[in-house]
Order: structure tokens, then sequence, then C-alpha cells
């Protein structure tokens, strides 16, 4: 739609979208609509682009998984109780990236596991052993799958009915004994703030694993109130998060110095 | 009998978590909806959420009891997506539409009309849709969300995305473009197909 020519032999792709969303300008519109209404051309391409454009508008966006409220809440619960604190504000931080910076510190600072803590670091900087890469590399891969279901189990609990505990507990079982050897690990290593997490998650696979047959609502809404007063699921989530980071910038490195 | 928003939202000002945690409750899906549209990844769509419900908890104070809570939390998480979508200017290129145009065979007979199997076209069709999403780059996902299903006029989501107008039509049109190539197939057989001879 040329300003200059008030009747375009055919209107291009581009013109027919203003047109459709209503962006081309009243005078230009009517033109349009015009043109549209004699130009079979023009008109079977509009007709083409509207068809297009209503599909786009048929389907359907993924839904959020079952729970989905609750565990928005489970998110978002522990942070809110940070952002209470007036301190907060006078940092000039909001309290979502002051939570983030914690939570990330939390693990930063532990310099991650035993891989880093319990080898010795490479004597020369920039040039760590392949060896001692791929164990980090393994490292950081046992522990994100850890975190990640560990995740996936705090999610199902949250969500879930209190029928669906006794379904877990043979999950909970094997998610312990892996838990247990990193937190002593992270003790050996002197990282508290993991421990403390870990020591925290221990806790409610506890509660799970050695939980009755029947679990009465009650029961299921103490584990529920267990993860989300103390934010565990937050915690866990930025755990996960981070040491996907770590395991890619590993991974980096790995390609890089071989 | 429920509260209104307008109850809650009160309460939750007076320092009420749990009214608070009801307004969330009521709406998190709908903003995780909006968020997934916009972001593209269920990952940043439950990012978008916590950080809208997030400044929605600490801007309290300053919503107006007489506007509507949904309408001014989504008008918060459509900021929210566009503050992850710009902090990521690293973001990974958009497919070609030449690449969607092969993706994921249209299911077509000899004639070139498209199968008659309404069910399997309308899935194909909605794969298609997510598949065209997914190939769309951050900013031409934010502004193609923005302008066709949150109704922004360009020069509003030019704003938001602190693009110049003409760079906002631009990826408005290369969206537009890229859904064409993947859906066009499939629509067609419902779509006139005259000339194609246009300036």
């Amino acid at each position: 739609m040329n300003p200059g020519n008030t009747d375009p032999m055919h209107y291009t792709d581009d013109e027919l979208v203003l047109h459709h969303y209503g962006e081309s300008g009243a005078p230009r519109a009517g033109r349009a609509a015009e043109h549209l209404s004699r130009c079979t051309t023009c008109a079977a391409a509009y007709s083409r682009l509207q068809h297009v454009l209503a599909a786009v508008d048929g389907s359907p966006v993924p839904e959020p998984p079952d729970g989905f409220e609750r565990i928005a809440w489970a998110r978002l619960h522990p942070v809110l109780r940070t952002t209470r604190g007036r301190w907060l504000s006078s940092l000039g931080l909001s309290p979502a990236r002051l939570a983030w910076i914690g939570a990330v510190v939390v693990l930063v600072t532990g310099a991650f596991l035993a891989g880093r803590l319990s080898h010795p670091a490479p004597s020369r900087p920039g040039a760590e052993p392949a060896s001692a890469l791929m164990r980090e590399r393994l490292l950081l891969s046992d522990l994100g799958e850890h975190l990640d279901r560990s995740q996936a189990m705090l999610i199902e609990l949250i969500s879930t009915d209190a029928g669906g505990v006794p379904a877990e507990r043979e999950r909970a079982e094997e998610l312990l004994s892996d838990n247990r050897l990193y937190r002593q690990t992270a003790a050996v290593s002197g990282n508290s703030s993991l421990v403390t997490v870990l020591d925290e998650l221990e806790r409610v696979l506890i509660d799970i694993a050695a939980g009755p047959d029947v679990v009465s609502p009650t029961d299921m809404e103490n584990v529920r109130r267990q993860i989300e007063s103390d934010g565990l699921l937050f915690k866990v989530r930025v755990l996960a998060k981070e040491v996907r980071d770590r395991q890619n910038a590993a991974i980096r490195r790995t390609s890089r110095s071989s | 009998m429920p509260q209104t928003d307008a109850d809650t939202v009160a309460l939750a000002r007076d320092g009420d978590t749990d009214a608070f945690r009801t307004l969330v409750e009521r709406h998190s899906r709908a903003v995780y909806r909006l968020a997934y549209r916009m972001t593209g990844t269920p990952q940043d769509a439950e990012d978008v959420v916590q950080d809208t419900f997030l400044k929605a908890y600490r801007q309290l104070g300053r919503f107006e009891s007489r506007a509507n809570f949904s309408t001014w939390v989504h008008r918060i998480a459509v900021n929210c997506a566009i503050d992850l979508i710009r902090s990521r200017a690293h973001r990974e290129a958009g497919h070609d539409a030449t690449q969607l145009e092969r993706c994921g065979p249209a299911e077509r007979n000899e004639t070139g009309r498209a199968s008659p199997e309404r069910l399997m076209l309308s899935t194909e069709v909605h794969e298609r849709v997510q598949a065209a999403m997914s190939a769309l780059s951050r900013m031409e996902r934010a502004a193609f969300v923005m302008r066709h299903f949150e109704g922004h006029s360009i020069e509003e989501i030019s704003r938001a995305l602190a693009l110049k107008t003409n760079a906002t039509k631009h990826s408005i049109f290369r969206a537009v473009k890229k859904m064409r190539a993947a859906l066009e197939p499939l629509v067609a057989s419902e779509a006139p197909m005259a000339g194609t001879e246009r300036r």
C-alpha cells in the first residue's frame, strides 16, 4: 500500500498482514477493503492469510502440570517471606534476585562437592588433566540427576493426593541413600550450606520412606507443609539449575582440552 | 461463598499470606499460558510465573481496587516475559521458513488436497503451530504473541520491546511468514487458491 498509490495493482503479503491487524491506518484500511472486494487475487491471498492465522488461534497452549497452582505457590512462598524484610530494599536488589544469588552462593561457595574439594586442584592453571575434568563432569551429572529426581518427587508430593504417597516410598528410599552420600561428601568438604539443603531434603525423604501404608490427608498435609515451609522445592530447583550450568561449563572445558 | 479478587487483594495487602496464596492459585495457570506463549518453554514460563507474582506481591499497594486483578497481573506477566526475553540477547536464531516447510510432511494426497481425516489434520495443524512457534526467534515470538494474541498495537510492542517501529513490523512479518510456511499447505484446502502473481 504505497501512500501515493490509491489503487495498487496488488497488495503484498506484509501489507495484508498490517490490514489484518488493523495497523494500516484508517484511509488505507478503507482503500484496502474496497480493493479486496473487487480483486480476486488479493482477496484469495487475504483469505489464505486469515485461514493460517485462524489455525494459529485454534491451537491450544500446553497446559501446566496438574497441581501447578500448588507448585507455583511452593516456589514462591519462601521468596515472599524474604521479601518482607526491609533490609532487602536498602540493598537495591530485588528479593527474587537476592534469593537467587543466595541460593547460588550456597552452591558456589561449597564448590561443588567432592569432585573439586576431595581431589587436589591441578597444579597448572588452565591445564586441567582430562581425567579430572571427566571426573568432575561425572560427579556433576550424578548430582544433577539426583536433584532433578528429587525435585520431580517433591513436585509430585505437593500435587498428589494422600493415596499417591505409598507409591513414592520406594523412590524415596533410593533417593535417600544417594542423598546421604552427597550430604556426607558435602559435610567433609565443609560446605555447610549445601549440607543444610540436603539435610532438609533428607528429612522429607525419610518421612516418605518410613511412612505408613495408609496416609491420611492430615499426614499428607504435614508433608506438604514440611516441603513448603522450608522452601525446599525452591532450593532444590536452584541447586539443580546451578549444577546443570556447571555441568555445561565442564563439558565445554573438556571439549577445549581434548 | 468464595471471595472476589478485590476482597482477596485487600486481605493480601494487609499481610494475609493465605489471601495472596489464593490469588496465586486462582491466576497462576492463566499466567503460565501467557508466559508459555511468549517464551516458548515450560521452564521459562515457570520463571515468568514466579517473577510475575513476586512483582505483584511487591506492588500490591499500587493496585487500584477498582481495577481487575486478572488484567493487572496479566500486564505484569507480559513485562516479566519481555524482561526475560530481553535478558537473553544471545538467543538462538530462528529456523528458516524453508525448514518449516520441510518439517513434518503434511498428509496430502495426489491432488494436493489435505487428508480428509479432520482429526488427524487438526492434530497436525496443532503440531505445526507448535513447531512454527518454536522456530521463531525470541523477539519474533514476543512481537507476534503481543500483536496476535494479546492485541497490543505495533507502537505499544515497539515501546515494550525497545525496538523501532519498523523492526517490530518486520518481526511480526517474519513470524507470520513462518506460520504461513508451516501451515498454509495444511489449511490451504479450505482457502481459495487464486492467482499467485501479486506485487
